[in-house]
């Protein structure tokens, strides 16, 4: 029923005109799908997109320099190599600000542009999957999340069940990549068949009350399920199908091949894909984990970005990477911490590419130190705002039902020059 | 003039139905001809209401739908093999009362109940209430403490209106910190969506003003332990106005606790509202719907037609001393509860009534999990978005027990559980989607349970002259009643076709019976 309302958000010229004087420019087409890369917990700004090597060992530990890119003037982290070199396909928010250091409320803020207090507002995934129709609904749900979801809040928002996020569960680095309920081990198609026989045979209460509304529910979602679990949609989720060279290019790592699996998604119609890369919390052994987790964000990422653009895909697909904050540059060197990095939510940097954002630019920048915004902050809303005008949903178009009952998708923005709005990425 | 027509053959088509209802021949294994329990008195408020729709009572459920829908309904549990063969075999007259006076003694009674008290009062560590791990704890034990010694519906809704005091040592304080703001309004809208199942919105802007007067003087204070938080009472926060939500305009003294002239006002056996919410909100957790929709709001709800059973019920709850057992003992013993789930033919009305049969529906989240790792001899993976001490539940405890929102698992995700964000009814989900379906029918998960169920490993051996036992025994594991001999025949002729081995055929006659309707159900 919901899904009705949906041929009234498809106006980016509104949008941007309820935006301000100074109009974002409508693209030449809107960007049609998402890639969210969570960096669960919280990866710090300087040692990825925000470097400051002449801040001192105390701030950076044993990453003491920073590399160029191949953009001139933009330099990241030194264990990003394959990202550096290819800066022009992505630009570097280093300016994002909430000031929020507990992992619950930042990762809401993050996630829905809303702040905590008064109702649970769904996440960005589900914001989209309620408000943009699309072309060949399939089978595959239109929010997927690899592999596992966060819990921290319930990402459907008072949206309600129908728009939760369909997890996959299982590891795409491993084969086969066991997508619960999709993707069984050793059981045939045709035994597949026939155990649907011998059910649909022995269901005695089902077929003493074929037309009771449960039943029916039953038979109706049980009709779907096989359509996917015998129907060739499933094989979205088979990375065997792509070469070695290209599954080596990701990384062969539940990271990199999540990134894999989301392109493949992209490619069969899903409009919003989260990968939930966990392990960014580090108060303690921060370096140590940091030299294993960089180099497989570092692969994956990449891979990703230029995957999507050999297959011309990039226009039209969002890739956003960053997560619920930074973290405190100045390392704890003392007890218990050891090296370690706190929660910090004053500042800290946001990746993103494709979907008609510009690559090869820096927004914002930070002090000395990596602890204060001095230019442009940008604010989640901010951000998330953003990605919606390009996917062509009106941010502040006001929800037509339910308990959000004329509350707008996304907070009212600061429509001063320099604000608001990322239009310096949107030409 | 057609829609007259219309009308008439409608009613003419009832009226002829519900003389057929009677007379159609019961659906084995489910019904039965004959009742074994008199009408009683919530049946004597329901079957008027009934005749004059022109219906009549739907046909008994058997005595083995009959123990496994009460276990579901009271216990959040399916009975064991053992339970249902020594119920049947009972040829006491009342042995259904028996067995309803038993289940209340039951460990599983008290957390299942908890669990709905849990769900209605938001008890969730994280997220967007943040009541903190050690708060949770204290608030679920004397939720669950209540529920154990049957405290009275009225002074339960009394203590949590009244608490003060710090979250850890005065677990009721942690009323007033499970909501979203800690504003009067916020805490008036609670207030009115917990103790009154009215939204907001169905009030008018002076009584939500009336309203949130009498929680004006509600502070709350930090300590310096860890997420410790005290609730106060301001005194300088002087009451404005005040007015009940029947307009009738209160008095507080300077010196009382306006929280509590509320509370008294909310409790007094006249009012209606408290004692409908409840009596409303069992009838769903029994029957399948409320008597009146949506049963979140019953603001916003008409009850034309319906209101004679509301009142009986909500009389018959206040006069008990707002004894919750004893308003479930009145609906499990009444015929309306004990009807079939299968509805008379020709009822299909698009707003059937709410006492026409037992609704069909699916499992709870909690339920379904909990049966499932009975069967497969698994235990739920647990996980918190916190780094708390009570993720790690002992592998024997069910998971109708839990008592923290913020501790879950994939599958009570995948269920529908709810998200207690606001402590609705709709925040459960107990439909059936497609993503839970191909998880029931094709998961590794599943296919673990149904190959290494200790349950039913025997059955699975059996020679090949015991086939039938086998059969039996493999219902008898799962559904918990007797194979009828079309089912033992119609199993023999698939298999012999599939010319599978006897144990593959064992095995995916246990694999089609977990999902049957019939397993995934309350019916």
């Amino acid at each position: 029923m919901r899904r009705m309302f949906f041929p009234v958000v498809l106006f980016i010229a509104g949008a941007a005109l309820a935006f301000s004087a100074e109009s974002v420019p409508a693209a030449k087409s809107a960007a049609k799908a998402v890639v969210q890369i969570w960096l669960w917990g919280g990866p710090s700004q300087t040692d990825t997109f925000d470097p400051k090597p002449a801040a001192g060992y105390d701030y950076n530990g044993p990453y003491a320099t920073d590399i160029a890119t191949d953009v001139s003037g933009i330099r990241i982290g030194q264990k990003l190599p394959l990202l550096a070199a290819m800066a022009d396909k992505y630009s570097i928010i280093r300016s994002m600000t909430h000031a929020i250091n507990g992992h619950e409320t930042a990762s809401y803020i993050m996630q829905t542009g809303h702040e905590s207090g008064g109702l649970v507002y769904p996440s960005l995934g589900a914001v989209v999957s309620y408000w943009k129709p699309r072309e060949n609904p399939g089978k595959l749900p239109a929010y997927v999340v690899l592999t596992e979801t966060q819990g921290r809040f319930a990402e459907e928002g008072f949206l309600g069940p129908m728009y939760k996020p369909f997890y996959t569960g299982g590891d795409p680095a491993r084969t086969p990549f066991l997508v619960e309920g999709i993707i069984a081990d050793g059981i045939t198609d045709a035994k597949q068949k026939s155990r649907r026989d011998l059910l649909h045979a022995m269901d005695t209460l089902g077929n003493a009350a074929p037309s009771d509304p449960s039943i029916a529910a039953f038979s109706k979602a049980e009709d779907g399920a096989y359509q996917m679990i015998l129907g060739t949609e499933r094989d979205v989720f088979n990375l065997s199908k792509e070469s070695d060279a290209t599954r080596d290019m990701y990384g062969r790592n539940t990271f990199g091949q999540s990134c894999l699996a989301a392109r493949r998604l992209v490619e069969a119609g899903v409009t919003y894909i989260t990968i939930n890369y966990k392990g960014w919390d580090t108060h303690k052994q921060h370096f140590s984990t940091m030299n294993q987790k960089l180099p497989e964000l570092d692969k994956g990422l990449s891979a990703l970005i230029s995957d999507l653009d050999k297959k011309g895909l990039l226009d039209t697909t969002i890739v956003w990477c960053g997560g619920e904050f930074g973290r405190t540059p100045k390392i704890l060197w003392e007890a218990p911490w050891g090296g370690g990095r706190n929660h910090f939510g004053a500042a800290f940097s946001y990746l993103i590419a494709g979907g008609g954002f510009s690559g090869g630019k820096v927004v914002g920048a930070t002090d000395a130190h990596g602890e204060k915004v001095i230019d442009r902050p940008v604010y989640p809303k901010d951000l998330l705002s953003s990605i919606l005008l390009r996917l062509g949903i009106d941010p502040a178009k006001e929800y037509p039902d339910g308990p959000a009952k004329g509350m707008p998708v996304m907070p009212p923005l600061s429509d001063k020059p320099g604000t608001g709005i990322l239009r310096e990425l949107m030409p | 003039m057609r829609r007259i027509a219309g009308v008439v053959a409608v009613s003419c088509l009832l009226s002829c139905l519900s003389l057929f209802a009677g007379e159609r021949s019961p659906a084995e294994p489910f019904e039965t001809a004959v009742w074994p329990v008199a009408p009683n008195a919530l049946d004597g408020v329901i079957s008027p209401l009934m005749a004059e729709a022109g219906l009549s009572m739907n046909l008994p459920c058997s005595d083995a739908v009959f123990i496994r829908r009460v276990f579901l309904d009271v216990l959040g549990t399916t009975p064991l093999p053992e339970e249902v063969d020594a119920f049947c075999a009972d040829t006491r007259k009342d042995k259904r009362s028996s067995l309803i006076d038993s289940l209340f003694d039951r460990d599983e009674y008290v957390e299942y109940a908890s669990l709905h008290l849990a769900d209605l009062l938001r008890v969730k560590s994280e997220f967007p209430d943040n009541l903190w791990p050690n708060a949770v704890q204290a608030y679920y034990r004397w939720i669950s403490d209540a529920v154990r010694s049957n405290m009275s519906y009225a002074d339960f809704a009394r203590s949590l209106l009244l608490g003060s005091g710090s979250n850890f040592r005065q677990p009721t304080a942690n009323f007033y910190r499970a909501m979203e703001e800690r504003t009067p309004e916020t805490i008036a809208k609670t207030v009115a969506r917990t103790w009154m199942a009215v939204g907001w919105n169905s009030l008018s802007p002076e009584s939500r003003a009336g309203l949130a007067s009498f929680f004006t003087r509600v502070g709350y204070k930090k300590t310096l332990e860890w997420k410790e938080e005290i609730v106060t009472l301001n005194p300088a926060a002087l009451p404005v106005n005040a007015r009940f939500p029947d307009g009738k305009e209160a008095t507080l003294a300077p010196t009382s606790d306006p929280r509590a002239v509320f509370a008294d006002w909310l409790v007094a056996p006249g009012n209606p509202w408290f004692s409908r919410a409840a009596v409303n909100r069992a009838w769903f957790y029994l029957m399948g719907s409320g008597i009146v929709e949506p049963v979140d709001d019953l603001g916003a709800a008409s009850p034309a037609g319906r209101s004679p059973a509301l009142d009986f019920l909500a009389s018959e709850f206040a006069g008990s001393g707002y004894d919750m057992r004893a308003l479930y003992k009145l609906i499990l013993n009444s015929r309306t509860y004990q009807q079939s789930s299968i509805q008379a033919p020709g009822i299909t009305s698009s707003s059937p009534l709410p006492w026409t049969r037992y609704a069909i529906r699916r499992l709870d989240a909690e339920v379904l999990a909990d049966a499932l790792d009975r069967l497969g001899g698994t235990v739920e993976s647990y996980y918190s978005a916190i780094p708390e001490p009570f993720t790690f539940i002992p592998p024997s405890a069910r998971t109708i027990s839990l008592s923290d929102g913020s501790v879950t698992s994939s599958f009570l995700m995948r269920f529908g559980r709810p998200s207690r964000d606001l402590g609705l009814l709709s925040e459960r989900s107990n439909a059936i989607d497609e993503e839970q379906m191909r998880y029931l029918l094709n998961s590794t998960d599943m296919k673990k349970r149904i190959e290494q169920s200790p349950a039913l490993k025997d059955a699975y051996n059996f020679p090949p002259d015991k086939k039938d036992a086998q059969i039996r025994e493999i219902y008898r594991q799962i559904l918990a009643r007797p194979p009828l001999k079309s089912e033992i025949a119609l199993f023999a002729k698939l298999s012999a076709a599939a010319k599978s081995s006897q144990k593959q055929a064992a095995m995916d006659l246990a694999w089609a019976l977990v999902n049957s309707k019939e397993f995934l159900c309350k019916h």
